[in-house]
């Protein structure tokens, strides 16, 4: 059996960020070995520092990344990165501006090998409203929007404040379905969307959201001690649910069976497969609201506090 | 060109032995030039045409030898197809599995497939003749509106082969059916998809119908249809020449294009051949390219340009199709209710592809199904003008199969050119009346009347291989607009015979900027002429697919479809 990969896809309209958002990525990947498709190569897509070689439609990154043009037809690039001498550690697909990536997702479950993280859409903060009711591509924005697990409020820093709460007032009104983040320059914290280490050494996962000082404070995060057996697809629809006020779960826990699972949470996106062995069970939360705490976690989430989680309390933020 | 000598320098009879003059004579030669618009005799001379008149005319250009081969013929301009893909000479390494009847590149006429166990068995026949059990077999233009079930299944396929993988392209190429090997190898055959291109059987298992080409790139690889579906190969292109010389054409488009060198360079030196029969305009298509790339390679492939191979064109998608469901649609949108359709491109991107393209005086054609699709195009080349004016840019919709009256008035301001696909109401235009929008709209779809009223220069097109490449047979679509049902779909949009002979010849010639060299039979122009059997001025309108098409004579050279 195929080792899963996991792929992130990325979406939003046109000088949303998306590009931006790709070299932020690329530059925080902190080891992992990243494959990032794009619609085509226009506009160089990476930072030029990052780029090492490019041979026809791969361009070799620095750390082991690769990027790969994928014109119109996604299905043949994916094997061009399984023919490459190994396989990625996570793929992100950089939609087209008027594609929808969540049909970039159904096509993606046609294929075996790669598990859909989340769809990740961004968003102009300055244009979006004004985009959204355009004679031509207004239906196209909100249906990027309405696809979107994860949203990405960008440019923030470009709005006053009247205007910031205006936006968010809309966005709660028309697309409340998916968590949302905002961010400067496309700077989300990494481990949103990257692959965060879990379990007794989460705390390593801090390093990597070492970037921007006034970014990180915008997060909370909040590492749960998980020993106890539980129904792991509920669980994960818990995490997911927008209630539950986090943007990024990932980690390992036990089933009532003894096996192990992974839950990946992305936004509104869950999903729960069989654990790499070995693994130790816990869990990694990522929150934009430093009011939630873990006991509110577990107590949304139905997960009993046990003696011993208890004394890891102290532990449990990363900031 | 050929420079003026002094009387007294001229060796009179060398220079005639090098530049022989040959007057065909013909029954009949239809010129498409209205100020002489039937002549007897045509005189060429290096390739190109001499004059046009009577014999007596034609004597004053001195020594000549007459070719009465074609007397008892119809001669009229070349024909252009104005929209093509080269590909289809490649398609017909696969089996034919259309509903209609079909040429194919060697003349074979190719008996429609009436049932889905007429399919079958040709699809059998052929598997008969593979020696390797685990070899793809691959089917074209199946059409399954016409059969009275209207879907296939891949139990249906699995009894050719159960060994090798089995697909079959749908005629709109929209869909593709394929077997159960073919589902296996490219690993689709499994519970569990969810995919609204993939239906599902009871058994919860796909049905082998895929739609999309999303959906069926992967499994089209395993299926036989190796490499770029819409590239034409060396090979290909002559066959796809083979078919135009059978249809009159002389030239034709490739129309949606990645041109990568190696193409470009099999291109050149097939068309080059001393007897390739076409000339043949691939447009680049802006899908994969940022504005300022696509502009910077197709300058550079401008300077690539041969007579025959010629390249420096533009080819925008704005939308997807109507009977996919994805073209843009004005309000109403779909007669079904189907949501609105997809972009393939961003009113940014158009725009700067526009204006860039002005400014390099680079022409451009725009596909657009949908009338939405055609306002984007329009508002955005209206903006482009303001800024980079043009009195002779030749911007020309492609499809356009919703324009309105409105919209023609439009592009008429805006000296825009269309090219109808008038064969779509022949094949699809009762599922558009019944299904995508619905029964007004459908009159008026590929409204060649409210344009040419307009004075929009007209071509009309087969999108070959989408459906047959026969200028003659898509005149004949546009005249009289009925439906395979024997329906007439618009009473009001019909163009005359004289008409949709002008879209085959000169209009089309328009469109592609060369209306000062071919398109008409007159002194100057190429010698592009298609040799006809009946004069289709005279026959029934309703006979004008049916005349006979003896050949081509293409810069002059002779192409017997016979012996093509
Ligand atoms: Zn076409």
């Amino acid at each position: 059996m195929q080792a899963v990969t996991p792929v992130t896809i990325i979406g939003g309209y046109l000088g949303c960020g998306k590009t931006t958002l790709v070299n932020h990525l690329l530059r925080n990947a902190n080891g992992a070995r990243l494959a990032v498709l794009v619609n085509d190569f226009g506009e160089l897509p990476i930072d030029a520092d990052l780029i090492e070689a490019q041979d026809g439609d791969v361009i070799s990154l620095s750390g082991g990344c690769v990027c790969c043009s994928f014109g119109d037809d996604l299905s043949r690039s994916l094997k061009t990165l399984r023919a490459l001498d190994s396989l990625p550690d996570h793929i992100f697909i950089e939609a087209s501006g008027v594609a929808l990536p969540g049909a970039i997702g159904n096509s993606l479950s046609l294929l075996r090998g790669y598990q859909l993280e989340g769809v990740v859409v961004l968003v102009d903060a300055t244009s979006v409203q004004a985009a959204s009711v355009q004679k031509y591509i207004g239906d196209t924005i909100d249906r990027q929007l309405n696809d979107a697990d994860l949203l990405v409020l960008n440019k923030m820093d470009l709005l006053n404040d009247s205007q910031a709460i205006e936006l968010r007032q809309w966005i709660c009104e028309y697309y409340a379905h998916a968590p949302l983040v905002e961010a400067v320059y496309s700077k989300i914290d990494p481990a949103i969307l990257l692959n965060i280490k879990t379990g007794r050494n989460s705390r390593d996962a801090s390093n990597q959201a070492d970037y921007t000082h006034d970014i990180s404070s915008m997060y909370s995060s909040i590492s749960l001690r998980m020993d106890q057996q539980v129904d792991v697809p509920i669980l994960a629809e818990r995490l997911s649910d927008k209630g539950c006020g986090l943007v990024r779960a990932k980690g390992f826990v036990m089933d009532y069976d003894n096996s192990i699972k992974t839950i990946q949470v992305v936004g509104r996106r869950w999903s729960v497969t069989n654990a790499p062995a070995g693994v130790e069970t816990g869990l990694v939360c990522i929150a934009t609201s430093s009011e939630l705490t873990e006991e509110k976690l577990r107590s949304f989430c139905n997960i009993e506090v046990t003696k011993q989680d208890a004394a890891k309390l102290q532990c449990g933020y990363f900031d | 060109m050929r420079t003026p000598v002094p009387v007294e320098f001229q060796a009179q009879d060398t220079y005639h032995e090098l530049e022989m003059t040959t007057i065909y004579s013909a029954k009949k030669i239809i010129t498409m030039n209205p100020a002489r618009p039937v002549v007897s005799h045509v005189a060429v001379r290096d390739g190109r045409i001499l004059g046009a008149g009577t014999l007596s005319e034609l004597v004053g250009f001195g020594e000549y030898s007459l070719d009465e081969r074609f007397e008892d013929k119809i001669l009229m301009p070349g024909l252009i197809e104005g929209h093509s893909h080269a590909v289809e000479g490649k398609w017909w390494r696969f089996v034919y599995c259309g509903f209609h009847d079909r040429m194919d590149p060697h003349g074979k006429i190719w008996s429609g497939l009436q049932t889905m166990d007429d399919v079958i068995a040709r699809m059998q026949e052929k598997e008969k003749t593979l020696d390797d059990p685990t070899q793809a077999l691959t089917g074209w233009a199946i059409d399954p509106i016409y059969y009275s079930d209207k879907k296939i299944t891949r139990q249906m396929l699995d009894c050719i082969s159960s060994t090798r993988p089995i697909g079959i392209i749908h005629a709109s190429a929209h869909t593709m059916s394929v077997n159960t090997k073919a589902l296996e190898l490219s690993d689709f055959m499994r519970a569990g998809i969810e995919h609204v291109g993939v239906p599902l059987g009871d058994d919860g298992m796909p049905t082998g119908e895929l739609k999309g080409p999303d959906v069926y790139f992967s499994v089209a690889q395993e299926a036989g249809f190796d490499g770029n579906m819409l590239e034409f190969d060396e090979s290909g292109l002559i066959d796809f020449s083979r078919l135009c010389v059978r249809n009159g054409v002389t030239t034709a488009t490739d129309l949606a294009a990645q041109l990568s060198d190696d193409i470009v360079d099999v291109g050149i030196r097939v068309t080059n051949e001393t007897d390739f029969p076409v000339r043949i305009f691939s447009f680049r298509f802006h899908i994969g390219l940022t504005p300022q790339e696509l502009i910077e390679q197709v300058k550079s492939l401008k300077l690539r340009s041969t007579d025959r191979f010629r390249l420096g064109k533009i080819k925008v998608i704005a939308d997807g199709s109507i009977q996919g469901f994805t073209a843009r649609l004005n309000w109403p949108g779909y007669y079904n209710g189907a949501p609105n359709g997809l972009w393939y491109i961003a009113p940014e991107q158009m725009l700067a592809i526009y204006e860039m393209a002005l400014e390099a005086e680079l022409q451009i054609h725009t596909h657009t199904n949908g009338d939405e699709a055609t306002d984007l195009a329009l508002d955005t080349l209206e903006a482009a003008l303001k800024k980079h004016p043009s009195n002779n840019h030749r911007f020309t919709i492609q499809h356009g199969q919703l324009i309105n009256a409105a919209q023609y008035r439009r592009m008429a301001k805006l000296d825009m050119c269309v090219n109808h696909f008038a064969n779509h109401h022949f094949y699809w235009g009762d599922e558009h009346y019944r299904l995508t929008v619905g029964p007004e709209r459908a009159e008026r779809m590929n409204a060649c009347r409210t344009a040419l009223d307009n004075g929009i220069p007209l071509a009309i097109h087969s999108d070959a291989p989408i459906t047959p490449l026969s200028p003659l047979f898509t005149a004949w679509c546009a005249v009289n607009r009925l439906t395979h049902s024997g329906r007439t779909q618009g009473e009001y949009e019909k163009i005359t015979v004289e008409e949709a002979l002008y879209a085959i010849t000169i209009g089309a010639a328009y469109t592609l900027n060369i209306d000062d060299e071919v398109g008409s039979i007159e002194a100057g122009k190429q010698a592009d002429f298609a040799v006809l059997h009946e004069d289709p001025t005279a026959v029934p309108a309703m006979q004008l697919k049916d005349i006979g098409v003896w050949g081509t004579i293409q810069g002059g050279r002779v192409f017997a479809a016979s012996d093509i």
